[in-house]
């Protein structure tokens, strides 16, 4: 066994034994605690009909920002006004769906947007203590779990040309007591680490001028100085430490600039050329396929259960072999989708543009559909899953889906 | 006696001293008063100077509890503090006064009305606290909007204006003919978004009545061009070619330049668009990898802070009297009007205005537009016309958009 192969495997035992785990009932940020859009055993229901709908509530403005939960509590932001400039966040009783506060803060960066997405679009994040809130305007707001101000960056002010016309959607990740943000656009381009304690730059690394709409991931181990942060842009993607953005190494073989990488059992599913999986060493990373015919659209590859699940432009979801990529079966929903579907207890949950929640089981061999429900409003955000339940939100309203009491 | 003399002496120190307590406690109530005025007053000026970056947020979260201990006295400091905070101090102060607002409402008591809506009439107070103290109070009074929305037609804050115009749009929609022109009319002197003068201007013009959308918006229709100018693989972007050398040494423009296509002039084009559009693709020709320069002179009668307020799918750059204010390098991310807002100073007299207009060589079908739309606005977004002078001069309130 040469030093290289004894290097690889004494780092990824380092890396798997410090790996936290997500644990059940929190979702914390964009495609839930760690990113891979998989919940804990939430006894989710499976037959959707009017009855699981266990209560809607009303939201101001639009947003496609999904929720997140942390404990008892499901948290959303919101914009509104003509420009889109005033800012919300809201905290729910998870079983109630009662608005326990609504703070409103105002916009200094841009925030035009395309019509169909909102001011409102990247998903907040919480470390279980604190909330954060990030916007299309680069506008960053940290406060505690009541809504009481932490702090505030107007990140869009600061650094003014760092916009896109069409909209910003990268949402912010904490790894340790660090906020992770990606604000990429053709005019400037930056990621930066900021204290979540005092709200100040702890780094900031430039990046590749484009325009990027994929959010920051991680590998988070037990200590900050061996969890690594996951920046994807067209180029590639790049890990940094987050405790001071130093970079750990590159990958340059490309990246999509919609779909995020998803990471599982410390292996990276990247959108680079369909889905291309590439393994952790103590180098690097090396690749271990590349699926051309898994082709995620806007929404993230999935990883669950020696699965690699992947929504196409047409609506179609793949399925490929975590083991070495080959598609093991395909199964027409009715899309365009724009959120990224969640799995829990073995079934995939996929909600269409139109408000079509899918149901799919999901087996080595196929998938099939076991129910759909309409819910009637547009869906755009990716779905959270927490506090026993499945928690989706359209323009209007914030909808709890769960087994009927 | 001794004893008798002791209780004597005791009655009259009891005495002096609850005389002495009573001759000191206006005093010391009025010292109270005055440090609990100048702690809440300290506290709202520590927010209102929060800076980018977020270094502070550790004193402004004790200034924030200061000032939620205050409870409802300091709401009307807070509300006054926006005037001069920063707009990251503005959202502190939001923050604390929905907290304190909150904790009132919470508690069953009433917010301070009489206070809260003279602070929301008095128009020179800053509009963002003005809304802030609104939509609070309407939390409590549902009757208020009734009450103060019809008089602030022509508000400084660009939210009232809205309200207002959309009152009178839902009383034109259900009057007669005539009343519904006049009540149109009315509704358009106040409206200041693009969705209500569009609604508003449809309306007039199936009645029959003229209306000049892009003279009411304050549009810059007319304008000289010169180009094109290479920007083949978009480097023209940072080239400063012979105009822009130019108008940085505020040297006069020559007559005549060596293009990208041979020896290019200066030559009038102006906009007959409802919304300003000047379009070089269309007017001129869509030269692909080029740049193009534009200028014009807006004629202020006195000096004041206004907002110019751009849109264009193209890269550009902006000088106004020679001094750069805003460049940006983006290209077919989609355009809207009021796609960008720069606060300006404007002299009074002439001043010179220079677009650099980039166009790159993208294929496809929605990369293909080469236009611009430029208009001169006060805070609330009203256009102001060359020779107008605003008499609110607030653009302070309302930062880049």
């Amino acid at each position: 066994m040469n030093r290289f192969i004894l290097g690889t495997i004494c780092f990824n035992v380092a890396l798997l034994s410090g790996l936290e785990t997500c644990a059940a009932g929190d979702w914390k940020q964009f495609r839930g605690s760690y990113s891979n859009s998989v919940a804990g055993s939430e006894n989710l229901p499976v037959e959707l009909s009017g009855s699981t709908i266990a209560w809607k509530a009303e939201l101001p403005g639009r947003g496609l920002s999904g929720p997140i939960i942390s404990g008892s509590e499901v948290f959303v932001s919101s914009s509104s006004g003509f420009f889109q400039d005033r800012l919300h966040m809201l905290c729910f009783d998870s079983a109630s769906g009662e608005k326990k506060w609504h703070r409103q803060f105002s916009a200094i960066g841009r925030t035009m947007t395309h019509e169909k997405m909102a001011n409102a679009t990247p998903t907040m994040a919480t470390d279980g203590k604190r909330l954060l809130a990030f916007f299309s305007s680069n506008d960053l707001i940290c406060t505690d779990l009541r809504g009481r101000l932490i702090w505030f960056r107007g990140l869009g002010s600061e650094y003014p040309n760092a916009s896109n016309s069409l909209g910003m959607s990268s949402s912010p990740i904490i790894v340790h007591d660090v906020a992770i943000v990606q604000v990429e656009s053709d005019a400037e381009a930056f990621a930066c680490g900021i204290d979540l304690a005092t709200g100040e730059t702890l780094w900031r690394l430039n990046r590749p001028r484009a325009a990027n709409w994929t959010s920051p991931t991680a590998i988070v181990t037990r200590s900050v100085k061996s969890s690594l942060v996951l920046l994807q842009s067209s180029k590639g993607i790049t890990a940094v430490r987050p405790a001071d953005g130093s970079i750990a190494w590159n990958f340059e073989g490309g990246a999509a600039t919609i779909p995020s990488t998803t990471v599982s059992d410390g292996v990276l599913y990247v959108p680079s050329n369909g889905v291309t999986a590439l393994k952790v060493t103590a180098e690097g990373v090396e690749e271990i396929w590349n699926a051309a015919n898994l082709s995620p659209s806007t929404a993230s590859p999935v990883v669950y259960n020696g699965q690699c699940l992947v929504l196409n432009s047409s609506g179609v979801l793949s399925s490929g072999r975590i083991a070495d990529g080959d598609r093991v079966w395909q199964l027409r929903l009715r899309g365009p989708f724009s959120s990224s579907p969640v799995v829990s207890g073995g079934h995939l949950y996929a909600f269409n543009e139109s408000g079509t929640a899918f149901v799919v089981r999901l087996e080595q061999e196929r998938g099939t559909i076991i129910s759909e429900l309409d819910l009637g409003e547009q869906v755009l955000c990716s779905p959270g899953v927490g506090d026993g339940a499945l928690f989706v939100r359209s323009d209007q309203h914030l909808i709890r889906i769960s087994r009927p009491e | 006696m001794g004893l008798q003399r002791r209780f004597h002496h005791a009655r009259l120190l009891a005495a002096l001293t609850f005389a002495s307590i009573l001759m000191t406690l206006p005093f010391s109530a009025s010292v109270i008063a005055r440090d609990f005025r100048d702690a809440v007053n300290e506290a709202v000026g520590i927010l209102g100077k929060s800076r980018p970056g977020g270094a502070g947020s550790r004193e402004n979260q004790q200034a924030v509890i200061t000032l939620v201990t205050a409870g409802e006295k300091s709401l009307q400091p807070l509300l006054e503090g926006f005037r001069d905070a920063t707009p990251e101090g503005q959202n502190w102060l939001r923050n604390t006064f929905e907290q304190v607002a909150d904790r009132i409402l919470q508690s069953r008591k009433s917010l301070p009305a009489s206070i809260l809506e003279d602070f929301i009439l008095n128009g020179s107070n800053n509009s963002a606290a003005r809304r802030l103290a609104y939509e609070t109070l309407l939390r409590q009074d549902p009757g208020l909007s009734k009450r103060l929305i019809p008089s602030m037609l022509m508000d400084a804050g660009q939210e009232f204006r809205r309200d207002a115009v959309m009152m009178l749009l839902d009383q034109a929609e259900s009057a007669d003919a005539a009343d519904a022109v006049s009540l149109y009319r009315r509704a358009l002197s106040g409206a200041v978004h693009s969705d209500q003068v569009g609604k508003i201007a449809d309306r007039l013009r199936q009645a029959g009545e003229e209306v000049d959308i892009s003279r009411h918006f304050g549009f810059v229709t007319e304008w000289k061009v010169v180009g094109p100018f290479d920007n083949r693989e978009e480097k023209g972007f940072a080239i400063a070619y012979p105009p822009e050398q130019e108008v940085e040494s505020a040297n006069p423009f020559a007559a005549e330049y060596e293009g990208m296509t041979g020896p290019v002039n200066w030559q009038q084009l102006v906009s007959n668009d409802d919304y300003g559009v000047v379009d070089i693709a269309k007017q001129l020709e869509n030269f692909k990898g080029s740049l193009m320069y534009l200028t014009t002179t807006w004629v202020s009668p006195v000096k004041q802070s206004l907002q110019i307020r751009l849109g264009t799918p193209n890269a550009w750059k902006l000088w106004v009297n020679g001094k750069q204010i805003f460049q940006r390098e983006e290209y077919h991310r989609s355009t809207r009007m009021d796609q960008y807002v720069v606060p300006v100073e404007l002299n009074a007299g002439g001043n010179q205005l220079v677009l650099k207009l980039c166009q790159n060589e993208q294929t496809q079908d929605w990369a293909q537009k080469y236009q611009f739309q430029l208009r001169v606005s006060d805070a609330a977004g009203a256009g102001v016309l060359q020779g107008q002078a605003v008499a609110q001069n607030v653009y302070a309130e309302e930062e880049l958009r």
